[in-house]
């Protein structure tokens, strides 16, 4: 049967949107971080239209993503691609294992640093997320950055004006979410 | 007129000086920032990845903080470009999708707030450009920058996806204000090219290229003029690793309105510039001693 109801699927939103994509490759032409991908997002677009989630996983391609919108600027079917890069990178999250949760690590510290202070706190996110990568040479790093900030006085503890304040709104959506 | 600013959370932290001298130059150009009391973060470019509702539902409360305290047709001012994108974008969807704005208003009725559309969100730059106007700038100049190279950095969101004020390939808009100043533009096609943005903390070699192909690009230039404290942060603190074993010199890199401030005849100390991390001591002997001519 042609339109049969597929059974739901994580990429299936992904699917969807990308049902139009023609696979010109205008979009990995524009990528200013596509040499460090493992695929183009091009062939990424492919694999989602096919439902290959493993393949997708297999791939940190999308990770790379730095959200310029130059590919969504310049898509001639107009498709909102950096939508879709965060679309793949919230499925692979949730549904890829241990790869994909240490991908988004940076990205769930920073939602929890969000809710927990109401601003971001800088100095703390970095911190947290260093710790979290547990890898000393990443710590290394970013030492130097470190200590010329802080004699910039903008290395600081965490302030806690706004402590709190995004909790009922983080505690909606939390059941909007787990509704949908 | 009078603002209702939203800094965001970089600008009380290692974007200090912008906030500093956004409040600086605006103030001087007699335009009122009323900050919008409350306000929290707008979820950056951090939370998509992670939740699609917070993603709107995190800029839309300090969107509905506005208009509760500022009235309808209330201007929010943002600075930074992914607060400016975040809010942008979720202003457009509560007034055009009545789905999103349902939702919206759902998340936001934990606080007993709401929201339809009803404020304007303004990036810095398309309010010095459209609201102030290169002649009232041009009036206060007292500090003319001739002779100074600068480089005009846009970054990504500022104008992607929603090209509101300028051409989201080939910007133009600050070259009229570095014109204003006496400052001579340096052409380049990369104005609009990607910082690597956060990137920086998650794959840095990728993020290291696109610093270095920028500043490589800006050679001849005397600094690169920001409005974005992610680019300014990634051009000004990665310069030496992002340009290990290559012979472009390191650049002055400064956010927009302090280039203002210093053609304004401003103390640079009242615009931050002590606190940037790459404006080199020559850089700002040449603008000042323009001052001492001038007086």
């Amino acid at each position: 049967m042609l339109h049969e109801t597929r059974p739901a699927e994580p990429l299936s939103g992904v699917r969807d949107t990308l049902s139009a994509c023609m696979q010109c490759g205008t979009c990995s032409a524009s990528c200013p971080n596509a040499a460090f991908m493992d695929m183009t997002p091009r062939k990424l677009w492919r694999l989602a239209q096919l439902g290959m989630l493993d393949e997708i996983e297999r791939s940190e391609a999308f990770w790379l993503c730095s959200s310029c919108y130059t590919c969504t600027l310049r898509c001639p079917r107009g498709l909102p691609l950096t939508q879709v890069m965060a679309e793949i990178k919230r499925v692979v999250a949730v549904h890829g294992g241990r790869t994909g949760r240490r991908h988004g690590n940076f990205y769930r510290l920073f939602l929890n640093n969000v809710e927990k202070y109401g601003r971001v706190q800088e100095s703390t996110l970095m911190t947290c997320y260093l710790a979290a990568m547990g890898s000393p040479s990443l710590a290394l790093s970013f030492a130097p950055v470190g200590l010329k900030l802080a004699a910039k006085g903008k290395m600081h503890p965490p302030h806690s004006a706004m402590k709190g304040t995004l909790k009922p709104l983080f505690a909606k959506v939390r059941e909007m979410e787990a509704r949908s | 007129m009078n603002y209702a600013y939203y800094p965001g959370c970089s600008l009380t932290a290692s974007a200090v000086e912008y906030d500093l001298s956004t409040r600086l130059v605006l103030e001087h150009l007699g335009e009122q920032l009323t900050e919008i009391e409350d306000w929290t973060c707008c979820g950056a470019s951090a939370v998509e990845p992670v939740s699609r509702l917070l993603t709107r539902a995190l800029p839309a409360r300090n969107l509905a903080l506005a208009l509760a305290q500022g009235g309808k047709d209330t201007q929010v001012l943002a600075p930074c470009s992914a607060c400016y994108l975040n809010l942008l974008r979720v202003n457009r969807e509560a007034v055009s999708d009545v789905a999103s704005r349902a939702e919206l208003n759902e998340a936001l009725s934990s606080e007993a707030l709401a929201y339809a559309g009803e404020v304007r969100v303004r990036h810095l730059l398309d309010v010095l450009l459209n609201d102030i106007g290169v002649e009232r700038i041009g009036e206060k100049v007292v500090n003319p920058l001739e002779g100074i190279r600068i480089a005009p950095y846009y970054g990504c969101q500022i104008l992607r996806p929603y090209p509101v004020f300028d051409d989201a390939e080939h910007p133009v808009s600050m070259e009229s204000l570095l014109q204003a100043m006496d400052a001579t533009v340096h052409e380049w096609g990369l104005g609009g090219r990607c910082c690597g943005a956060s990137l920086m903390a998650t794959n840095q070699a990728a993020a290291l290229a696109s610093v270095r192909g920028l500043l490589e690009a800006a050679q001849g230039a005397d600094a690169i003029a920001t409005v974005c404290p992610m680019c300014q942060m990634n051009l000004e603190a990665y310069q030496s690793r992002a340009l290990d074993g290559s012979s472009a010199r390191k650049l002055s890199i400064l956010y927009l309105p302090q280039l203002l401030a210093l053609s304004f005849g401003l103390e640079s100390k009242q615009a931050g510039i002590h606190r940037n991390l790459a404006v080199s001591s020559d850089f700002l002997t040449r603008c000042k001693q323009r001052v001492s001519a001038v007086a």
